[in-house]
């Protein structure tokens, strides 16, 4: 096992390449001019505009800025924001404690709730409680975040008038106040996203378990007078994680730029709606930036997954 | 509306028949700005009696925290680069011009002591000299003293190419000294009838040398001031996260007396209008939310919360129809949409006419904007109660009938009209935007009953005003039939507003699409006039002048302007801030108060 | 996990062992089990009654979709107007069974793609193991990291003028828009299939196989495939959701059908500002996609009962 890890770390690295390559190429031929709203400006000379455009290198060949990309992600500077004229990385770091607390925090919540309720529904299959819950899944991938946040805002924080729906970072209050402050700001967000990654995760759960308790080993634990909860949990659970594991593995990387929609509807200063007015004002340096580091955790989370199949069935072997 | 007419207005102006505000909406009326109305009438030695703005508070502070809510976020406080207003309006927190445009459009000073005028010796008579005497015992947000070296310095900054300041063309071409440290003198190159535009308003922000100057020219992308502002205005920065939110407290040392009223301020960026909207009409968490490009329906419903209410203010933003003149589907030299090729319908000047009349902009005014839409057939601006005499609008689906039948173009079996070989079928573009999707669909419907058929197209607003030329739907390339957006005039003064439908701008592929003519319409007349309004000193016959431009250009009928868009903003029922649509949101930030 | 020794006919319907059976093809025999599972012989006819709908209905309900009439702006539902109006007036049942037709081959369409591709790939990487397994990883990793947006913008500029030529308006953007949001959801299922591949495949069943001497290709399709179905059939339903929504995404970013085109997410989408003021015009295009899940859903679940070979039915 680890020279499997240590083969995949390896083979991790050039793959990392080969997949930035890629992006760059992409974003460098995607339709699209930072300096658009100079291209508006009647007051700015298409002089301007085409110095400020060799200035920045956008009229040399891809290659040869991919390889300038690279370099100087390898010494450690992640790049100028055409728009915000500030470094890349700062850009970055000044988001990332929200988007881990808020984002980081609904696909827990996600989990928590997709895994229980998946399998109470798969033990008791068609029983009531299976019904509602999978009726409730079902709305709940079936009406998209943007409807469900609006949704909650009307209720919560304009009829009800309890929560405040307008997501700062600066609270000034201290202690229990202050966590109480960010409780109440945060758990629309966290819910709404929350819930909607839960409701197909609770079906995932609910199949994989499904598909195990029908098995011949169930009904011989069963025979052999345990109960139904160490049943469950002991042989049932752990043989129906595989698919599960590799839903979360696929899921975690969306935390950094993945929540766009409710980013934007709570005002959350996350790294996806960073991502998303990059992308609408054509700021490749961030967009690069941003994509690799996701790049970076899908690898590491594929790999991580890919590790964890070895150890909940022991059948699985490595080459 | 010719010279001798606008002469004798003046003449009652001055005699005091015709109140002052009168004349400046009249003139608004006729498709020029209230700041050049009122320019005119300084001109012409009519007298501005100064009247301070509103402010009642006898002391600085004590207000709480102003929270005001940007739903397209700020990126940067640089205020010579700010392109968006939402950044100019950023900047104009922490800096301040020497002088500002009130809502009627009369210059205020701010960093100067008074306006300069022919009587006080601040206006040469030759209209090549402006001198301008600077206010004293004014600081820094640092602890240093404004003097007239930092408005020579920012000339320089700002004029200076290498920086790639958006500004550049207002201090390039003009000259500035210091006479000594509390006045300065400005020189244009030749004699300039509008001479407010440096260091007046929005472009007119002054920067501190001390810390500017280290990072001039090249290097200017590297300051971090850029970030990190440091002004003369009302409140100093405390934090600023772009892309997401500024946090400023009040400044102790600002240069107005018991100002300002608030003791922080708040800025947060992101989301959308609708919620913006929400957020301080329904919650109140929010007391001022700028630019509420939200269906008036929903406004109105919002509003009903009685937390607060949505405030229009008129300014110079119109949303207009242009019906190409030239032929975006055919090569004409390897280049589509030339200005070489005629459009085949559009040419006709019947088509022409039936699309004016088949666009219902009262209803599509009403219906979808509400309050934030006026109708008009002016380019420049029109408050609902003065119409210039010389144009109209009317919204007739059987008379664009009749006239598209008497024309020549018959109905065929698709029910789509047609007249030698040419269909009425086009493609209409716009960008993005709930609204303005709307607005198509309504003109499709109309068009559809008289056997016009509209094929409607909508791009991303990045993609759409961005000037990527290889991209084939930007509206500089304008290869569709018609198009539609919101322009605005960044300068009170029409002049380079104007100079979008000279020939000379007209934006084609040798130019790479980079001139300003989009619209591909062009007249000898136009131009003829055009060029004489650059030169022309006589304030009353430069007016003239643009108001026969405008007559030209909505006469033609290839631009069809739709209405007026004032500026919504929602403002909480127990703020009073003092607005201007001739300025930034936040030009006069130190005069906000709250009641109760 | 799927396909450990099969439950023994025993612990179940003892007597159905008692009835002859002529003999029957293998499909007619699915077609009979999928019948005893009401709820998704239920649910076939009512999609199927949805599709008639939305492909017949334009005929009967002779409302335009584009009529505008701006003094029934906002109406609720009504004799004239059964699911009532939007802001502009135009007629919601009118519009919600044209742009059915679109919602639905959208959604069916983009979900076979996602599920065709994600099986192939995620069995081929399943089946082999080292460089190939690795190759399609890296491009599963590759599709998985590529910022969508861009993408889009990419794809529809180099290909909506070519494909508007050969196909015309309304089908080459179906195509493109098929195979963006179809492209973009492989990925999760060729991870699940891969994943259940590697389980299954060192099961006895399968070694028992390979011992009567199957080939790799008939192991594949007739022991390992079938039982990985669970997820896949889980995964689809979803994507039936996620496509609708995507196109509505697409749209309102210019990129997708025309704004005009009342596809059913588009409806929802204008719909959601109005929440307090007209909520029936975001609440019928959201029960129309629900019910698409649903049904979707239970015929996903009946399927996967019809073609279990473990089953006694």
């Amino acid at each position: 096992m680890g020279r499997f890890i240590l083969r995949r770390l390896l083979i991790a690295l050039p793959s990392l390449l080969g997949i930035s390559a890629v992006l760059f190429t992409v974003l460098a031929l995607a339709p699209g001019d930072p300096f658009e709203e100079l291209a508006t400006n009647p007051n700015v000379p298409p002089e301007v505009r085409m110095a400020l455009r060799v200035q920045f290198g956008l009229d040399d060949p891809v290659w040869e800025r991919y390889l300038r990309w690279l370099a100087s992600m390898l010494r450690g500077d992640w790049g100028f924001s055409f728009v915000s004229r500030i470094n890349v990385d700062e850009l970055i770091l000044q988001r990332l404690p929200t988007t881990i607390v808020v984002i980081g925090l609904s696909q827990v919540l996600a989990i928590l709730v997709a895994i229980p309720v998946g399998v109470l529904a798969a033990v008791k299959p068609y029983s009531w409680f299976d019904r509602i819950a999978s009726t409730v899944a079902f709305v709940g991938f079936s009406l998209p975040t943007f409807f469900t946040g609006v949704l909650f805002i009307l209720l919560f924080s304009i009829t009800l008038g309890w929560l405040p729906f307008v997501y700062r970072t600066d609270i000034s209050s201290t202690g229990w106040q202050f966590l109480w402050d960010h409780f109440k700001q945060s758990i629309m967000p966290i819910t709404v996203l929350g819930l909607y990654q839960a409701a197909s995760m609770m079906r995932y759960v609910r199949s994989a378990v499904l598909d195990v308790i029908r098995l011949d080993y169930v009904t011989t634990a069963r025979s052999k007078g345990l109960s139904e909860r160490a049943v469950v949990l002991k042989h049932v659970v752990r043989n129906a994680m595989i698919p599960v594991v590799t839903l979360v593995a696929l899921q975690m990387p969306t935390v950094f730029g993945g929540a766009i929609v409710t980013e934007q509807i709570f005002r959350i200063p996350g790294i996806g709606s960073l991502l998303i007015d990059a992308i609408l004002r054509n700021d490749t340096p961030v967009i690069m930036a941003v994509t690799f580091v996701f790049s970076g955790l899908v690898i590491l989370f594929n790999l991580v997954a890919d590790v964890l199949y070895g150890w909940l069935d022991p059948r699985i072997s490595y080459r | 509306m010719n010279e001798s007419d606008l002469r004798a207005l003046i003449e009652q102006v001055r005699h005091g028949t015709l109140p002052r505000r009168a004349f400046i909406q009249r003139l608004v009326g006729l498709g020029l700005t209230a700041p050049m109305a009122s320019m005119l009438l300084m001109h012409e030695g009519v007298a501005q009696t100064p009247t301070p703005l509103p402010y009642k508070p006898t002391k600085r502070g004590g207000g709480g925290t102003l929270r005001l809510m940007y739903w397209q976020a700020p990126v940067h406080l640089n205020p010579h680069y700010a392109g968006g207003t939402k950044d100019q309006d950023s900047c104009r927190i922490f800096y301040e011009p020497l002088g500002g445009w009130d809502a009627d459009g009369n210059l205020v000073p701010v960093l100067a002591t008074e306006v300069p005028t022919r009587a006080n010796g601040g206006l040469s008579a030759d209209g090549r000299t402006v001198t301008w005497k600077l206010k004293r015992g004014v600081k820094w947000h640092d602890g240093r003293d404004f003097t007239a070296d930092d408005v020579v310095f920012t000339w320089q900054y700002a004029g200076d190419p290498a920086s790639a300041m958006l500004t550049v063309n207002v201090y390039r071409d003009i000259k500035v000294s210091k006479i000594d440290a509390h006045t300065v003198r400005v020189e244009f190159a030749r004699p300039t009838p509008f001479w407010a535009e440096p260091f007046v308003g929005t472009w007119g922000l002054i920067l501190p040398k001390h810390v500017f100057e280290p990072f001039s020219g090249a290097k200017s992308r590297e300051n971090p001031a850029n970030l990190k502002a440091v002004g003369t205005g009302p409140y100093r920065l405390l934090d600023f996260k772009p892309g997401d939110m500024l946090r400023a407290e009040a400044n102790p040392n600002y240069h107005v007396p018991n100002q300002p009223f608030f003791d922080a301020l708040e800025l947060k960026g992101g989301g959308d209008a609708t919620s913006a909207a929400r957020s301080v009409l329904q919650t109140a968490e929010f007391d001022l939310a700028w630019n509420l490009s939200v269906e008036d329906v929903i406004l109105r419903q919002l509003e009903s919360a009685g937390k607060g209410k949505v405030h229009f203010y008129e300014g110079s933003d119109l949303e207009y129809v242009t019906l190409n003149p030239t032929d975006p589907w055919k090569e004409v030299e390897g280049e589509r949409a030339s200005a070489k090729s005629r459009h085949p319908a559009f040419s006709d000047r019947a088509v022409r006419e039936a699309m004016s009349l088949l666009i219902d902009r009262k209803s599509i005014a009403e219906a979808i904007y509400g309050r934030g839409a006026v109708a008009t057939a002016n380019f420049l601006n029109n408050p609902p109660r003065f119409r210039s005499p010389n144009t109209k609008f009317e919204f007739s689906i059987e008379k664009a009938n009749q006239i598209l039948e008497a024309a020549g173009w018959r109905r065929g079996s698709d029910g789509i009209r047609a007249k030698g070989g040419t269909k009425l079928k086009f493609v209409f573009q716009t960008s993005v935007s709930g609204p303005r999707q709307k607005c198509q669909a309504i003109i499709k419907d109309a068009c559809g009953k008289a056997g016009i058929d509209l094929e409607l197209k909508s791009v991303v607003a990045s993609v759409y005003f961005g000037g990527d030329f290889a991209n084939p739907d930007t509206y500089q390339k304008f290869w569709a039939d018609m198009q539609m957006y919101t322009t605005t005039m960044t300068q009170p003064d029409p002049q380079s507003f104007m100079e979008q439908f000279t020939s000379w701008e007209l934006s084609q592929k040798e130019n790479k699409w980079a001139r300003r003519n989009l619209s591909r319409w062009q007249n000898a007349d136009y131009d003829a006039a055009h060029k004489a309004a650059q030169v022309e000193l006589d304030a009353v016959k430069r007016a003239a002048l643009f108001i026969r431009m405008n007559d030209l250009v909505t006469g033609d009928l290839h631009v069809v302007p739709l209405f007026a868009r004032p500026r919504p903003y929602g403002v909480n029922a127990r703020l009073r801030p003092v607005l201007s649509a001739w300025d930034n949101t936040t030009w006069a930030l130190g005069y906000w108060t709250r009641e109760g | 996990m799927a396909g450990l020794t099969p439950e023994s006919a025993t612990a179940e319907a003892a007597g159905a062992l008692g009835k002859p059976s002529a003999s029957v093809s293998p499909w007619q025999e699915s077609w009979r089990r999928f019948k005893r599972h009401r709820l998704a012989y239920w649910s076939l006819w009512l999609l199927g009654l949805m599709v008639i709908a939305v492909l017949l209905g334009p005929f009967v309900w002779k409302l335009g979709i584009n009529d505008v009439d701006l003094l029934a702006s906002l109406s609720k539902p009504s004799l004239k107007h059964p699911l009532g109006t939007d802001d502009l007036g135009r007629d919601l049942l009118a519009r919600l069974l044209y742009g059915g037709r679109i919602s639905l081959a959208v959604g069916l369409a983009a979900m076979l793609t996602a599920v065709l591709v994600g099986v192939f790939i995620g069995a081929l990487a399943g089946i082999s193991r080292g460089w190939v397994d690795a190759a399609l990883m890296w491009l599963t990793d590759l599709f998985l990291s590529l910022p969508q947006l861009p993408v889009l913008l990419l794809l529809i500029f180099l290909f909506r003028e070519p494909l508007k030529q050969t196909f015309g308006l309304e089908l080459g953007i179906f195509i493109l828009i098929v195979a963006v949001i179809g492209g973009f959801r492989w990925m999760p299922v060729a991870r699940l299939v891969r994943a259940q591949f590697f389980s299954l495949r060192e099961k006895e069943f399968v070694e028992a196989a390979r011992a009567l001497g199957a080939s790799t290709p008939r192991q594949v399709t007739r022991h390992i495939l079938p039982n990985s179905l669970g997820p896949v059939i889980v995964a689809a339903t979803i994507d039936v959701a996620a496509a609708i929504i995507a196109e509505s995404t697409l749209s309102f970013l210019g990129l997708g059908f025309p704004p005009d085109i009342p596809t059913w997410g588009r409806i929802l989408y204008d719909g959601r500002d109005y929440l307090d003021i007209a909520m029936h015009w975001a609440l019928f295009p959201g029960i129309a996609i629900f019910i698409t899940v649903l049904t979707i859903n239970f015929i996903g679940d009946g399927l996967r009962d019809a073609l279990d070979p473990r089953r006694v039915l």
